[in-house]
Parts: structure tokens; sequence; C-alpha cells
């Protein structure tokens, strides 16, 4: 499958932004804080790729944060613990939170509609609570004075420098989240674009023919859980790291719910969807920090408003699919 | 003639309720054979049994000898034994074509690894799927169609679509419930050909069906129950003098055998 020609500008221009022109703009600026915002708002993207792609097969996933809670405490543990390179955590990190998705993915997939939607939701609460129970976790405490990535080189070749050497800890992670957001996007576009997304349609829309057309259902939507916590440990993972520090409440069923809105806002039929949606509600409650106590209303109003208004998201507007990179 | 399918003393209990009682029989291989009963016999019990989209309490169904009963369904629907809905199940969102495209899946030589790279194989499969399906969609006379999005569909072209549905996952039996349902006479003597046709491509056709004039026309043999319990089995001409049968309708829906 090639892309077409405008996809291609498209994804240019994308690139060009998030990899020259912000960092210029705040370089120019002074706003040194936005790297911190835009780093979040990479991050937390991924988490909500992920639950995106349990969307894509009918499922409602409001247990993105237990994955993302997962996922840092295992990339803590293992550098403060073991001494493992940071770098070699954020696989590990996925990989862990990958294969509990399995576990437990294989039970409670079999249920749709609401009844997934309480259990994941109370997957954030149990995961918690684990955290603030396990001796390996150091309870309420957490684990903080982490220390910063250190260098990644292969046969004596330096990727990348020691992070505690680096002259702008800010623009180094805000590189690392654009890249491994970038990567997560495209493997995303690639997944929904092949075949595969051909079966999680099927999926999405009927189970049971599905199934008598000699799918494997289940094995599909264990996949798919797995992939969506993959991308939940990644991103803890990350945020552990720049936090130096992980808590039990590092996510809590806010960020769970959170999650979810973005892909909702952004448009769940729309694989940018959830990277557009995280920027939308990021930016827009910051931006609406200037109200002061009427914040959470006039938020909660325009949300409300637009879920309503664009039941499809707001990539269902005609200007964004004209352009031809959603979707 | 041999058997393809061996229904053999298949039996379904609800609580209290029997719905399936010790019913056999067999399927030849390319023929059509209706299971034909009144309503609440056990038709669309018996039916989820063959296709295991229910589990029997006792007896067993083998496809060539080897036994499919409480197996999975999608490994059902591998081995051979596919069944479309009584309710016009597809996918409502895809288009035509992509719901003939996909259901494609059985034939897939390439893993989602693959297809997710887009290997030699991969690309190899959704060539040869993309054919097989424009030649289903002509067949079963949606080619005019083919990019309409499913959920625009009138009810005759649902029928079509789930037999093509049917028809791509390249069967040895297709199980079909009620292809007639609540269609007119036009519609049924349409779908009558095509189901005539899908047997013509090598296809065994086991179906349940109410519309006894269709079913008299169609099948080469036909399987009567009644209360869960066979309680007939021939050729057309012999159902219709079947006392048993006539009676068991008669106490129903007299018109309905259309004798
Ligand atoms: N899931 C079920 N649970 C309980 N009873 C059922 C269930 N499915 C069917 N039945 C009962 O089994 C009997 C046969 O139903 P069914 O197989 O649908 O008949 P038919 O298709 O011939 O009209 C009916 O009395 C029906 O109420
Ligand atoms: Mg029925």
């Amino acid at each position: 499958m090639m892309l077409k020609r405008n996809q291609i500008i498209g994804v240019g221009f994308f690139l060009f932004v998030i990899f020259v022109a912000v960092p210029w703009l705040i370089h120019v600026s002074g706003r040194w804080d936005f790297y911190y915002t835009l780093t979040s708002v990479a991050l937390l993207s991924i988490a909500s790729g992920g639950v995106w792609l349990t969307f894509y097969i009918g499922r409602i996933n409001i247990g993105q944060g237990a994955f993302a809670l997962t996922g840092g405490y295992v990339a803590a543990i293992l550098v403060v613990k073991y001494d493992v390179s940071f770098w070699l955590t954020i696989p590990i990190a996925g990989l862990f939170c990958a294969a509990v998705a399995v576990i437990i993915g294989l039970p409670i997939l079999r249920l749709r509609g609401v009844y997934f939607a309480m259990i994941t939701l109370v997957l954030t609460e149990v995961a918690r609570l684990t955290a603030l129970a396990l001796p390996i976790t150091n309870g309420a405490k957490g684990i903080s004075s982490i220390p910063l990535p250190g260098e990644l080189s292969i046969l004596g070749l330096t990727l990348i420098p020691d992070f505690s050497t680096v002259a702008n800890v800010k623009l180094a992670f805000y590189y690392l989240a654009a890249v491994l957001m970038v990567l997560c996007f495209a493997g995303l576009y690639r997944l929904v674009n092949s075949r595969i997304g051909h079966l999680c349609r099927s999926l999405q829309q009927n189970e049971e023919l599905a199934s008598s057309i000699g799918v494997n259902t289940a094995y599909l939507r264990v996949i798919a859980f797995a992939i969506s916590s993959f991308l939940g440990g990644v991103s803890g993972a990350i945020f552990m790291a720049i936090s130096r520090s992980i808590y039990p409440a590092s996510f809590p069923v806010k960020d769970s719910v959170d999650f979810m809105l973005n892909c909702f806002l952004g448009g769940l039929g729309y694989v940018f969807g959830p990277m557009l949606g995280t920027f939308m509600i990021y930016f827009g409650w910051d931006v609406l920090f200037t109200t002061g106590k009427y914040q959470l209303l006039i938020y909660s109003a325009i949300l409300i408003l637009l879920i309503l208004t664009l039941p499809n998201g707001v990539l269902s507007l005609r200007i964004f699919n004209k352009r031809g990179t959603a979707k | 003639m041999s058997a393809l399918l061996e229904v053999k003393g298949l039996t379904k209990r609800f609580g209290g309720l029997t719905a399936v009682n010790d019913v056999s029989f067999d399927v030849h291989e390319k023929e059509i054979l209706s299971v034909i009963g009144p309503n609440g016999a056990g038709k669309s019990t018996l039916f989820k049994l063959i296709s295991s989209f229910l589990p029997s309490s006792s007896g067993e169904v083998l496809f060539k000898g080897q036994r499919i009963s409480n197996l999975a369904p999608h490994i059902v629907a591998r081995k051979g034994v596919v069944r479309t809905f009584q309710e016009t199940t597809i996918f409502k969102s895809m288009s035509v074509r992509d719901n003939v495209i996909i259901s494609h899946h059985l034939r897939s030589q390439a893993s989602l690894a693959g297809y997710f790279l887009g290997t030699k194989t991969a690309l190899a499969d959704e060539e040869e799927f993309g054919r097989s399906a424009d030649e289903i969609v002509e067949f079963l006379n949606l080619g005019e169609i083919r990019n309409e999005l499913a959920s625009n569909l009138p009810q005759g072209h649902l029928r079509a679509l789930g037999i093509a549905i049917g028809l791509a996952t390249n069967p040895s039996v297709l199980l079909m419930d009620e292809p007639f349902a609540g269609m007119n006479h036009d519609e049924t003597m349409r779908t009558v050909e095509l189901v005539r046709g899908v047997r013509d491509r090598g296809v065994t056709v086991l179906l349940v069906e109410h519309d006894m004039p269709a079913v008299m026309k169609i099948s080469d043999r036909i399987v009567v129950i009644n209360f869960g319990e066979k309680i007939a089995e021939g050729i057309p001409s012999e159902i219709q003098e079947n006392e048993k049968v006539i009676e068991a309708y008669l106490g129903s829906e007299d018109d309905e055998i259309g004798m």
C-alpha cells in the first residue's frame, strides 16, 4: 500500500513541525515550559493510541492507566534495583504489560460493552492498590530519585548520549517522546490499513459473523489488547523517567478516562484521532486555566458539546478529510 | 453415495425443555438437504448445534468422519463447514466487496505479521482475494452495487450478500438458516436459483427452512422435525405424501405445506 502524494506532503509537514518548527519556536520565544507540555501530549497520545486500537475491535477500554502505571513501575524497578539501562527497560516495560494483557485479556475480552468497560475501569484501581501493597513497589512512598537515562551505545557507537550530560534535558525528552509517537502512529496506521485492520473492523461490526467466516476472534482481540497495553507500558516508562519518580497515584482512574476521551474527541474512526484528541484536551484544559474556578465547568460543557455535535470526532470535519492524511 | 456430514443422535436440552431430541441423518456430497418443521420445532437449535454455535447435550456431528461438534465456530469453519445467518447478518459499515474480501480469511497464506509488513505472500493473498471476490460478487448479481455500503442494501441483496460471504470462505458444506424468510415469491425464486448455483459450484448445502414451496422446489432430500424429533426423511415427493408430516403441519399452519 503506497502513500498518495498529498499524504506524503502531509506527513512531511507534520514531521517538520514537530522536529524543527516547534523547537525553533520554543527557542525564540523562550517558553521552555512548552517542552514539558508537548512531551506529555506525545506520551499521552501513545497511550491513547493503544486505547483507540481496543475501540477499533469494539471494546471500550478504561484501563490504560493500569498499564501505564505497570510500565512505569517495571522500568523504575529495573533501573533502580537491577541497574538495567533505561533504554532496555522501555521495550521490557511494554512487553511486560503486553504479557499481563494477554493473561487478563483471555477471560475478560469475552465481555462486551459496558461489562468490559467496567472491568477495565476496575483494573486501574487494582493496579494502584497492587502498587500500594507490594514490597517491591515500596508502597505509598513509591520510587523516587530515579537517575536520568544513561547512554545508549551499540558496539561503542553512541546512539543516544547520557541525559545527565546533555545541555537541555527537556529538549532531549521531547525528541524521545516525539520519535516514539511518530513510530507508534506510523505502526498503527500501517496496522489499520493492512488486512489486520480489515479484520479488526469485522470484529467491531459483528463478532459472530467474523467467527463464522473463520476468524479466530479471541486471538485477534487478545493481540489488539496486548498491543494497546504495550503502548500504555511504554508511555508509562518514559513518564517515569521524566518525573524521575513513580507513585501508586501516578496514573489514577482520571487518566484512564482521559485516554478514552482523547479517542472519542479525535474520532474513533481515524488513526490520528487520539493524537489530535490528546492535544486538544491537554491544551484546552491549560488554556481554560485563566477562567479560574469555572475551568472544569467550561471544559466539561465544551467536551459535551463537541461529542454531541461531532459524534464521530473532530477529524470527521470535512477540512480534515480533504487533506487525506486522516484514516 | 457416501456421507459428508453425519448427524448422530444429536440432543439439546435447555433446562427442562428438549429442543432437539436424538436426531440423526446424513448429508451427502453435493446435495441440497433441507430441514423443515413447524415453528419452534427446533430447527434453529439443530442448526446451531451443527455449526458449533451451541454445545450439544449429547450426540455428535461428524464431518468427513471427524467429530466437529463442540469445537469453536472458527475451527469448524476452518474445516469447511460454514454457516450463514438467519437474520441478515453482514458487516454493515463495509462495502459489498469488502464484505466478500474479508470473508476470504480462511484462504490466507500469510500470517498477521506478514500482512503488517506487506510480504510477498500477503500481497499475493490480497490480489487473489480481490479477484475471487469480484467473481463471487458477479456470480450473485451484486456487481453493480459492489462499492455500496452494505447497510444501504435492500433485503434481497442482503440475502445474496450473505450467501456471497459464505461462498468466499470456500466451504465444503454451507449451512443456511431460513434463506427465504421474509421474501416475496419472486425474490424466493431468484434465491432458489442462487442456492442451486452454489450447489453447482460443488458446495453441499444444508438449509433450515420454513417456506414449504421453496423447499419442495429446491431440495434433493428433506428431513422433517417436530417437537425436536425427526419424524420423516426422504425426497420431496415422499415427504409431501407422508402422513406424519401432513399431520404435523395441519396441527399448526395448514396452508403452509403448499400442496
Ligand atoms: N437459548 C435457548 N434457551 C432456552 N430455550 C431455547 C433457546 N433457544 C431455543 N429455545 C427453545 O427451543 C425450542 C426450539 O426453538 P428453535 O430451534 O428456535 O425452533 P425453530 O427454529 O424450529 O422455530 C423452542 O421452544 C425455543 O423456545
Ligand atoms: Mg428458527
